[in-house]
């Protein structure tokens, strides 16, 4: 019988969680390479089927740019969970003296640092190839920010729910998808709106007000999505 | 005041009863053994008092105690080393220090693989690290289910003394095996448990 008792607060395990996923997906960098690898490939294809016209490709950029972030997002949810319930970790969570959505948001926020961070870091580049002017350049970034906090969230509620379910994947885009067209709509929105020099302030507001709506009430949801899946 | 007690417990998968009436009180210093053949329902019973299965399960199920739930998956990232695994785990209350870490591996005779990926360590370590979860947690409560397995007789020997230790200390542990009982733990024989469904 260990002689320490229990001495870690919620916001120390939350932490712990965080550095655990974080350091599990620094080790294997093909989960940070592979969203970022696909955005890359996709974008290098529009040009080939849309002709190469500068005009054209500028003005679908917005559009392209987020319809591709969404698919690369989904492709990411797929695997959220899916390591953690074949090893036995999200047993272990789920006996955690910790709310589980507490924990679960750990675990996805290093996702997201690895992954929606990371694309709209990277997002001026994949801009650039697409020819978007340099007037929406930044409101791109800020709203891949606070989008892909939404798509991310939204995604790790459809992968709670499907985790133990084979196969798993169509049923998870049907799930998320149609959630996930309101982030893409504002998104789209608020980068043409800035491209064409109007304000895209009140669009990126609306994000932001649907990304903090997320991470009130997400992380409830996936943490009751996990239970009901441990269950199965 | 019992550690955990299980009231008129009845577990069904689907259409299938699996087990009708199991009742148990585990009380401080107490060891009990699940015994049954495969697929009886040792694990789901299991499951159902670590909380993990609600579904189906019906009857009382009370806890008063932290407890430490070790399945058959060791839940250990492949990635991490033994530390990583053992400072980051999930369901552990305690933040273990460093040396505490070192000290457990090196009683489950690990010493010197401690920066070593648990996915490079064989079956038998991965258990040994799953199992040094033991020493750094304050869980008066143990569930584990068939620890036992992949170890070596030095291995067994040394959960034996765990255990003993544990329940010396106050701790209380219920555990499935197919061995025969190496504490004269009380027994609960599930196929009985199933014949009165």
């Amino acid at each position: 019988m260990p002689a320490s008792e229990s001495n870690l607060t919620l916001h120390g395990a939350f932490a712990r969680q965080f550095s655990r996923h974080a350091r599990a997906i620094i080790r294997s960098p093909a989960e940070v390479a592979n969203p970022l690898l696909f955005f890359f490939m996709v974008i290098t294809l529009f040009p080939l089927g849309l002709g190469p016209d500068p005009q054209r490709l500028a003005e679908m950029a917005p559009g392209i740019l987020w319809v591709v972030a969404l698919l690369s997002s989904l492709m990411v949810s797929g695997k959220l969970f899916a390591s953690d319930y074949e090893d036995g970790s999200l047993e272990q969570l789920a006996i955690a003296p910790f709310p589980l959505a507490v924990l679960a948001l750990g675990e996805v926020s290093a996702y997201w640092l690895a992954t929606g961070f990371l694309l709209a870091l990277a997002s001026p580049i994949f801009a650039l190839m697409l020819g978007l002017p340099a007037t929406g350049i930044f409101t791109l970034m800020v709203s891949l920010l606070l989008g892909t906090t939404c798509l991310t969230l939204i995604g790790a509620v459809g992968s709670a729910l499907t985790v133990s379910i084979r196969r798993g994947g169509m049923l998870l885009s049907l799930l998320i998808i149609p959630l996930n067209v309101p982030v893409l709509i504002f998104g789209t929105t608020a980068v043409s709106e800035a491209v064409m020099g109007g304000n895209a302030t009140s669009w990126l507001a609306l994000m932001g007000a649907l990304a903090l709506g997320s991470l009130a009430v997400m992380p409830v949801a996936i943490g009751a999505a996990l239970r009901v899946s441990l269950d199965q | 005041m019992p550690l955990l007690t299980a009231s008129d417990v009845t577990i069904e998968r689907g259409d299938r009863r699996l087990l009708a009436d199991v009742n148990l009180t585990v009380s401080a210093g107490e060891i009990w053994q699940l015994v049954g053949a495969n697929g009886v329902g040792k694990t789901s019973l299991m499951r159902a008092l670590a909380g993990l299965a609600r579904l189906g399960v019906e009857g009382q199920i009370e806890r008063q105690a932290e407890l430490l739930y070790l399945g058959h998956a060791s839940a250990l990232k492949p990635s991490l080393n033994a530390m990583e695994n053992l400072r980051c785990h999930p369901a552990c209350d305690v933040m273990a220090s460093d040396d505490d870490i070192e000290r457990a591996l090196a009683a489950v005779s690990l010493a010197g693989h401690e920066e070593r990926p648990v996915g490079a360590l064989s079956a038998g370590q991965q258990r040994r690290v799953a199992l040094a979860r033991l020493l750094v947690s304050s869980a008066r409560l143990w569930l584990l289910d068939e620890p036992f397995t992949a170890l070596d007789s030095s291995g067994c020997d040394w959960l034996d003394e765990q255990i003993q230790q544990h329940v010396e200390a106050g701790g209380g542990l219920i555990f499935t095996s197919h061995q025969p009982s190496r504490f004269g733990s009380r027994q609960i024989d599930l196929e009985l448990a199933r014949f009165a469904c």
